[in-house]
């Protein structure tokens, strides 16, 4: 049964069983960068998908429609059916039951119209090695039709995007993974397109590299396009993303907005970690951490750490936090140690499997 | 049910440019897989393979130089070039062939190629023209060197008409073996497979089936291309008596057209099998 958190998001009869985010319905204004000629925005639609592997069914009855400019992360455990989703949407693998639509083009009646103006990067792409960042994407612009001059400027950009610019003529083969995974974002983004698919594009970078791809996506939030990112790193999702599809086995458990999700559980209880620069004695904890009002429960994760249930939404916390640092036991760190999403995923993922 | 049934525009906003057509995107494939080909390590693999065949044939050619060889040119090409193309066009599709679509998948960069907008089957065949003309060119080499050779062994008489007309059918031949190539990579997700199938059956594998076919079925083994590929050498050699003619049910060897016919068949039969196993095969 697919539901949202918020409001009913299925507002008319003709929609009936597709999931849908709240804001789905409103008048979606164009943004500066799409053309007059596009009264619609972009939009990805999977119709009853579904995909079995003998008897083992990875996508069942998919039916689902992200519209509008936004980032919408899409969230499961690993197998799920995530990327069997995505590879659907760029026919990379073919539907056993249904359809998928990028801008409402069946991807599987016409890939090259569906994938005109979509940039996706699925899984961890090889290039081949004898080619340079700058040849692999000068093919990827000429097979898109784009122009030398726009091909060159692009370039430039992305490379830049990506902090590839001084690798843009050595040749990939020598690339390590991370480097080959900035690269395939670079050419994900080239055209400018206005449907981003990106499939765990985090996977194999560093740290650094993690938090850069999450800026990038952040940047590309802001020039008015679809994202749709699989993840299962919830802080990945939090940080980046509008709305949150969640499947598990196959099967989409809810789609809605972040906002939703957050103010369903921002008045109940949360879990905090504090950390505290000495051990602190479990008498300490109870007399006086554990006494402050909003405080329901405590338990210790080790002995300078523990962790606090605690009823209220963030003015509730940070009037808790006050009252820990006001103790004087030398508080160091005070944070959540779950999140709503992440009560909602567990919740949901736990429901789903029992 | 209608492109346009998700109440979109039919014409959705393309980022930036005009996409070109499937044709063009097949060469502009191409012009990318070839430039990946020059550069990689079969490409002087090949050229190495080039050069040995060359080094050995004509140093044995230079060290005991055979009257009826170098009496004119259509015995010296009849026996350098046609002998040496034929094992060479085998080693140029096990090279550029064997693993051409098999490799999209294990190496993963399918996944790189056909996220874009195209059509499969351009992918398919530019990869196709990148194999030949990477494949020719090395052909080519051992072409050109030898040309050399001829004029020095044989004198200027040594370029014939009929060495052309070789040439063309050895490029027919290596159109043949290279859709025969792909579509054995368009069976397998992993490229040994399509090479170690592509080697046995042309290096001896088709040699013992048409001796079986002839021997012992008794039959003409005109499906078999390695029965056919024999017609390379005609233009400079001549029909041999005998060519077409059944003796106890059976063509030892066919005649011109029998032999273009058969190759232009595996290049049309094969290809089109690589395509439809191609544009049904999946990046799971």
């Amino acid at each position: 049964m697919t539901r949202g958190y918020g409001r009913d998001p299925v507002g008319s009869p003709a929609c009936d069983n597709v999931a849908r985010a709240p804001h789905a319905f409103q008048l979606v204004v164009p943004s500066p960068r799409v053309p007059a000629v596009l009264t619609m925005p972009p939009s990805l639609e999977a119709r009853q998908l579904t995909r079995r592997f003998g008897t083992f069914t990875a996508l069942d009855h998919l039916t689902l429609k992200v519209e509008g400019t936004k980032c919408v992360g899409f969230l499961g455990p690993n197998g799920a059916g995530k990327t069997t989703t995505l590879k659907m949407f760029t026919d990379l693998i073919f539907p056993t039951e249904g359809e998928a639509f990028v801008n409402g083009i069946s991807v599987q009646q016409d890939r090259r119209r569906a994938l005109s103006s979509c940039g996706a990067l699925i899984e961890t792409p090889e290039i081949y090695g004898s080619l340079t960042p700058r040849e692999a994407l000068q093919l990827v612009g000429a097979v898109r039709g784009m122009s030398a001059a726009d091909v060159r400027e692009r370039t430039d950009r992305v490379l830049e995007q990506v902090k590839m610019t001084e690798w843009a003529n050595q040749k990939v083969g020598r690339f390590s993974k991370g480097m080959k995974q900035r690269i395939n974002i670079a050419s994900t983004l080239l055209s400018d397109p206005d449907v981003v698919l990106l499939d765990e594009p985090s996977t194999g970078l560093d740290p650094r590299g993690v938090a850069e791809v999450r800026s990038i996506i952040r940047g590309l939030k802001g020039e008015g396009r679809l994202i749709f990112f699989s993840s299962h790193i919830l802080s990945e999702v939090i940080d980046v993303c509008d709305e949150v599809i969640l499947i598990n086995r196959g099967k989409l458990l809810f789609y809605d907005t972040l906002a939703n999700v957050n103010a369903r559980l921002g008045s109940g209880a949360t879990s905090v970690d504090a950390e505290f620069l000495r051990p602190i004695a479990d008498a300490d904890v109870a007399r006086s951490i554990a006494s402050l009002a909003g405080v329901t429960a405590w338990s210790r994760l080790d002995e300078r750490r523990v962790t606090l249930t605690i009823q209220g939404g963030p003015e509730k916390r940070a009037e808790i936090l006050q009252g820990v640092a006001g103790l004087g036991l030398g508080l160091v760190g005070f944070h959540e140690s779950r999140s709503a999403l992440e009560d909602v995923y567990l919740q949901e993922i736990t429901t789903g499997e029992s | 049910m209608s492109a346009s049934s998700g109440g979109l525009a039919d014409e959705p906003h393309v980022a930036l440019g005009t996409m070109p057509g499937p044709v063009e995107q097949a060469f502009l494939m191409s012009r990318y897989q070839f430039r990946d080909y020059l550069r990689a390590q079969r490409f002087i693999l090949m050229l190495a393979i080039v050069g040995a065949i060359l080094a050995i044939l004509l140093a044995l050619v230079g060290h005991y130089p055979p009257p009826a060889l170098i009496a004119n040119g259509n015995a010296f090409f009849g026996s350098l070039w046609v002998g040496g193309s034929e094992i060479l066009i085998i080693f140029a599709g096990i090279i550029f062939g064997g693993d051409s679509i098999a490799g999209e998948f294990q190496n993963k960069t399918g996944y790189f190629l056909m996220g874009l907008p195209i059509k499969r089957w351009s992918v398919y065949a530019g990869k196709y023209l990148a194999a030949y003309a990477a494949s020719l060119v090395t052909i080519l080499v051992y072409f050109v060197v030898l040309v050399g050779a001829g004029l020095y062994f044989v004198g200027s008489g040594a370029i014939t008409t009929g060495l052309l007309g070789s040439v063309g059918l050895a490029a027919l031949y290596l159109a043949a073996l290279l859709g025969t190539t792909f579509l054995f990579s368009s069976m397998f997700k992993q490229s040994l497979y399509g090479v170690i199938i592509v080697a046995v059956m042309f290096l001896f594998g088709f040699a013992i089936v048409v001796d079986l076919i002839e021997g012992l079925v008794g039959i003409t083994p005109w499906f078999i291309i390695t029965w056919a590929n024999v017609v390379i050498a005609y233009p400079l050699t001549g029909v041999p008596a005998g060519a077409g003619e059944l003796i106890r049910n059976v063509a030892l060897l066919p005649t011109l057209a029998q032999g273009i016919a058969v190759m232009f068949g595996y290049f049309l039969f094969t290809t089109l099998g690589g395509l439809a196993l191609f544009g049904r095969e999946e990046f799971t």
